[in-house]
């Protein structure tokens, strides 16, 4: 028997092959609407969100935006490359840091700091996981949770940055420190969420370039199998490196926003503990799905202000993220994300059921 | 050619290959032996996930032990897994593809090249459906045309056909027998099924507990007593 010639289209079943480049994708009507949704949410959070909420809720979305970006970073080395790094918190505090130090030594403009953020912290991020080329699982969990409780101890020691001089850029008091300054284009908070909702835009769009890609590729095979991307020609070090990389980029860069956000950055605000709770809600929100990490970012911030809108002690979130987690892990481990829609639909087929049910009563059965 | 010397690998106190040396030379090569008789670690010295106590292997004239495994399948070294290890989250496209981009090839061919393979292995699915959705004998083919794609010098089959039914089965060895003559690679099949490995191979060796015990023309080779003995179990000791 011959092989099939070279020209000759490959055998297609069913439904046609379905367009590759993103022009041909582009007239498929049912990604045209679904970006259409998109797309207007985007402009309803830009545009409408600041001027309907009050302060306290943008300020809260503003964190919630950020923290997204983080969880994003997180869900790619868990649920893409299968990594679990509990480290994360510490990296957020690290970009911090550093971009508060640029923020005051510099006049640079805002974007530029978080560029150079995020690569700095890109680097020191990735020797966070530089444990996961020898271990992985309980091991490498624990290993990137004592290296977060490590800087941890040093950001506390060092303090962040305010307005000081020398290398820490710390002044040792508390009274008189100058707040970190922000974009020129948005120093009101309305704007700075607008701001960061960008920010968080850009980053999306970055993690997404790179699953679609090379890289989202050699992840997929490492996640399946290690041995099978090694016989596949995959350097595995190069690419569980690589994750890091991007992950600890986009979380320095969060960093650099929550700088912008927070202006008075206090040890206090980052804990340990932290990166435990950010591993929860990218499991609770959907570690496989880019829009889990949305999910997840408002899970982790605006809730707690949620609960304490209405007086209840967001401390209680430990205790249902414990049980959320406990549900994701037992029957729904795709998250929130994947799991939400389905309920809906189940429940409107419950309805239409029950509708037909008492359109015709007396339809014995 | 591949050249097999005096290869000896340990796990503690068991020794799955045991001084194995043979000569694999014509297009398809069959390898046979009881379970536990050091085929799939022989694959696994090969593709670099178990580095032998002692022993060389040359394929073609150059040291492959010494190649970085990651290396080996840009030098032209495929395989395919006794559980079958088609990537389950990506299309069957981007299943082969990245067995190409990968292998240093260039990317102006890659998409006629790609389509090419998924032909040559009768995949009749949509080569854009997610290869979690496929069937097993499906993501079995998928496997294969990962191992054929582009210019693979060196093809190692793990039980391609292990559970799947007869038709199937015979659908897989007729790919096989077709492997060297489109890729000019050489190919080492493994597998319990007497009739696939006699129908695809030439020459076929035998291990039991990590030696050779026969290799030459298949057909002499499952004839030969001491094969039969291994294959029933009564002799459980060299």
């Amino acid at each position: 028997m011959a092989t099939r010639d070279l020209e000759a289209p490959p055998p297609v079943a069913g439904v046609g092959r379905p367009p590759t480049s993103i022009l041909a994708r582009a007239r498929d009507p049912q990604q045209l609407v679904r970006a259409g949704i998109v797309v207007a949410l985007l402009l309803f959070v830009l545009l409408a969100l600041p001027s309907i909420l009050s302060t306290y809720y943008v300020d809260a979305l503003t964190q919630a935006s950020i923290y997204s970006v983080v969880c994003l970073g997180l869900a790619v080395l868990v649920g893409r490359v299968g990594m679990v790094s509990l480290g994360q918190g510490a990296v957020v505090a690290m970009g911090a840091w550093v971009a508060a130090r640029l923020l005051f030594a510099t006049s640079m403009p805002f974007e530029l700091v978080l560029l150079i953020t995020g690569l700095i912290t890109m680097v020191l991020g990735t020797m966070v996981g530089l444990p996961a080329l020898r271990m992985s699982g309980l091991y490498l969990a624990l290993i990137t949770l004592m290296l977060a409780g490590a800087i941890t101890v040093v950001l506390a020691s060092i303090n962040f940055p305010n307005g000081g001089g020398g290398f820490t850029g710390y002044n040792g008091g508390l009274l008189h420190i100058p707040p970190i300054r922000r974009p020129g284009i948005a120093r009101s908070d309305a704007d700075f969420f607008r701001y960061c909702v960008l920010a968080t835009i850009v980053m999306f769009l970055l993690v997404i370039a790179h699953l679609r890609t090379r890289p989202g590729r050699a992840w997929a095979a490492i996640r399946q199998s290690e041995s099978a991307a090694l016989a596949g020609g995959i350097n595995t070090t190069l690419y569980k490196l690589w994750a890091f990389a991007l992950a600890s980029f986009v979380t320095g860069v969060a960093g650099g926003l929550v700088a912008g956000s927070d202006r008075f950055l206090n040890t206090l605000t980052f804990s340990t503990q932290d990166s435990i709770v950010l591993l929860a809600v990218v499991l609770m929100g959907g570690a496989y799905n880019i829009w889990g990490a949305v999910i997840a970012g408002l899970l982790y911030k605006l809730l707690p202000e949620l609960l304490n809108n209405i007086g209840v002690s967001s401390d209680w979130l430990t205790i249902l993220f414990g049980i959320g987690v406990l549900q994701v892990l037992t029957t729904a481990p795709a998250g929130l994300v994947d799991q939400f829609p389905k309920d809906v639909a189940r429940l409107a087929r419950l309805i239409a059921g029950l509708a037909r049910r008492s359109r015709q009563p007396e339809g014995g059965a | 050619m591949i050249e097999v010397r005096d290869l000896t690998v340990r796990f503690g106190g068991v020794t799955p290959l045991d001084g194995m040396t043979v000569t694999f030379d014509k297009g398809t090569c069959g390898l046979i032996g009881p379970n536990g008789a050091g085929k799939t670690t022989f694959f696994n010295v090969l593709s670099g996930f178990v580095k032998p106590a002692a022993g060389t292997v040359t394929a073609f004239g150059e040291d492959l032990l010494r190649m970085a495994h990651y290396r080996r399948a840009r030098w032209g070294l495929r395989r395919t897994f006794q559980t079958e290890q088609a990537i389950e989250e990506l299309s069957v496209f981007d299943n082969v593809a990245m067995i190409h981009e990968h292998s240093r090839l260039s990317g102006s061919t890659r998409r006629a090249d790609v389509l090419e393979a998924i032909a040559f292995v009768g995949l009749e699915a949509d080569p854009y459906a997610r290869v979690g959705t496929l069937a097993a004998g499906e993501r079995r083919l998928v496997e294969i045309a990962r191992a054929v794609v582009g210019r693979p010098r060196l093809v190692l089959l793990d039980e391609p056909a292990a559970g799947l039914p007869d038709e199937e089965t015979a659908h897989i060895g007729d790919v096989i027998r077709r492997i060297p003559e489109r890729t000019g690679a050489m190919t080492i099949l493994v597998d319990h099924d007497m009739s696939l490995v006699s129908g695809c191979c030439e020459d076929t060796a035998v291990l039991d507990f990590g030696r050779l015990i026969a290799a030459g023309p298949t057909a002499d080779v499952l004839r030969d007593e001491q094969v039969v003995r291994a294959y029933l179990g009564t002799e459980l000791a060299a």
